[in-house]
């Protein structure tokens, strides 16, 4: 039977896994490629490091960090963050990764979902969606609006219409951030999560908002979730992948157990 | 040696580095008939379309891949290098497979027992009726859990090694003789992918 995915990731600046706090503090929480193997060895389904330095002179940086981090590794292993043109993306899978994220790059120029995609596979394309509810609308998440550039800029595009937009021009999958839940760990936006769910085909990762494993089990069955992110919660031995899934396996959701 | 075709099918990076991490260190990554005709193994990895197989009948591989076939050297396909074994693939219906195992690959269907299905089919599922004679699943538990990609899938026949249920069941390793395939990511699966490589690599 196919299982839901666990996915760790890592928010990685300058080589280092950091965490942010209320967007102000940055704690160092380790080695990108220690941590990496930690998640796997502890059940996470999937590693996902998303590059936050975003500048020139982090580029060198990062494509180390992945070949460091990917070295053996041997779970499927996402890199994101500051990839703008299939050459950017080819160096990334040089580098040892499995599949690019892609952001506001593919906002601006969808076309470099297809230019992707059709070197390395549509499964190696996943199209990131950072999305907040449009709050004064009559259905606000129907009408939830894409913002790129970390989340500063909002785009006019509708969250569902992008998503299909991408799954039309090639990507493999969708991770659809609630800007809303971001942090809050309150949960992930479930509702918001089942619309982008029903309205593609391809597997929509939900992220933002995790805190508990009591969460993950709702958005995996009412947020009709494929796969589930988080990162803080991961951190600092909080909580890990196995007991974790443990859990979200006892809701009744199908997990990789024994993992 | 080991030769891995690299027919500009996706990313061989993740295979070489799985192969290197279990001790083969005489890998050439390869195009040429040549060296497909003096390995001692060959790994066929790829990913995306079905199309892309194309090159192998353009290079002169595929002659070269029955060849070795014949002569007992194993040969393990991988995702869509496990789909090439067959006879085609409805996705690019014009591009002929090697035919060494029977019957067509299909797509996913949309729905299957009045639920819709998506496709791609993408994450860990499980092997089931692993075959007990199996070389290359030698030591897989019925259930272990493996991490597939793939919008294609290759039907059961005799020759199927395990099967995944997705749709129904398909064609999760194929095994006859010295020519295997999996239609999972064996550099992707964890411990289970290792032991499925290390099993081909001491064929």
């Amino acid at each position: 039977m196919l299982t839901k995915r666990i996915i760790a990731c890592l928010d990685v600046r300058g080589g280092r896994v950091v965490k942010g706090i209320q967007f102000v503090d940055i704690i160092d929480a380790g080695d990108p490629a220690e941590l990496a193997h930690r998640h796997a060895a502890a059940g996470a389904d999937e590693i996902v490091l998303l590059d936050i330095t975003a500048t020139h002179e982090g580029r060198g940086t990062l494509l180390e960090t992945v070949k460091r981090t990917a070295s053996q590794l041997f779970v499927p292993f996402t890199v994101g963050g500051g990839i703008r043109s299939a050459e950017d993306a080819a160096a990334v899978f040089d580098a040892g990764a499995d599949k690019v994220s892609i952001n506001s790059s593919a906002v601006s120029r969808p076309e470099l979902i297809g230019e992707i995609g059709s070197s390395f596979g549509a499964q190696a394309v996943i199209v990131a969606i950072d999305a907040r509810r449009a709050a004064g609308s009559a259905d606000p998440v129907r009408d939830a609006e894409v913002y790129v550039s970390g989340g500063r800029k909002p785009t006019g595009l509708r969250v569902v219409d992008w998503a299909r937009e991408a799954e039309a021009r090639g990507a493999g999958e969708i991770l659809l951030t609630s800007m809303d839940s971001d942090g809050m760990r309150n949960g992930f936006d479930c509702e918001l999560t089942r619309a982008v769910s029903e309205a593609v085909q391809i597997p929509v990762i939900a992220s933002g908002g995790a805190g508990s494993a009591a969460h993950f089990a709702e958005v995996f069955l009412a947020g009709k979730a494929d796969a589930a992110l988080a990162a803080s919660i991961f951190h600092f031995g909080v909580t890990d992948s196995r007991a974790l899934k443990a859990e979200v396996a006892r809701a009744g959701v199908p997990m990789r157990l024994p993992c | 040696m080991i030769a891995v075709i690299d027919y500009k099918a996706g990313n061989l990076t993740s295979v070489v580095k799985a192969l290197r991490f279990l001790g083969a260190d005489d890998i050439v990554v390869t195009q040429k008939p040549e060296d497909v005709l003096r390995a001692d193994k060959v790994v066929l990895p790829g990913v995306g379309h079905f199309q892309a197989t194309q090159l192998l009948e353009d290079l002169a591989l595929t002659q070269a891949v029955r060849e070795i076939a014949a002569k007992g050297t194993p040969f393990l396909g991988i995702c869509v290098g496990l789909q090439w074994l067959y006879e085609g693939s409805t996705e690019a219906p014009n591009t002929l497979g090697l035919g060494h195992f029977a019957g067509q690959c299909e797509r996913f269907p949309a729905t299957y027992e009045g639920a819709e299905l998506k496709s791609p089919h993408v994450g860990w599922n499980s092997l089931e009726d692993v075959r007990a004679d199996s070389r290359l699943l030698k030591g897989v538990t019925p259930g272990s859990f493996v991490y597939y990609t793939h919008s294609w899938r290759a039907p059961l026949s005799a020759d199927t090694a395990a099967s995944t249920m997705y749709g129904g069941a398909f064609t999760g390793a194929v095994e006859r003789d010295n020519v295997m395939g999996v239609q999972f990511h064996p550099e992707k699966s964890a411990e289970t992918g290792l032991q499925v490589l290390k099993n081909f690599l001491e064929l």
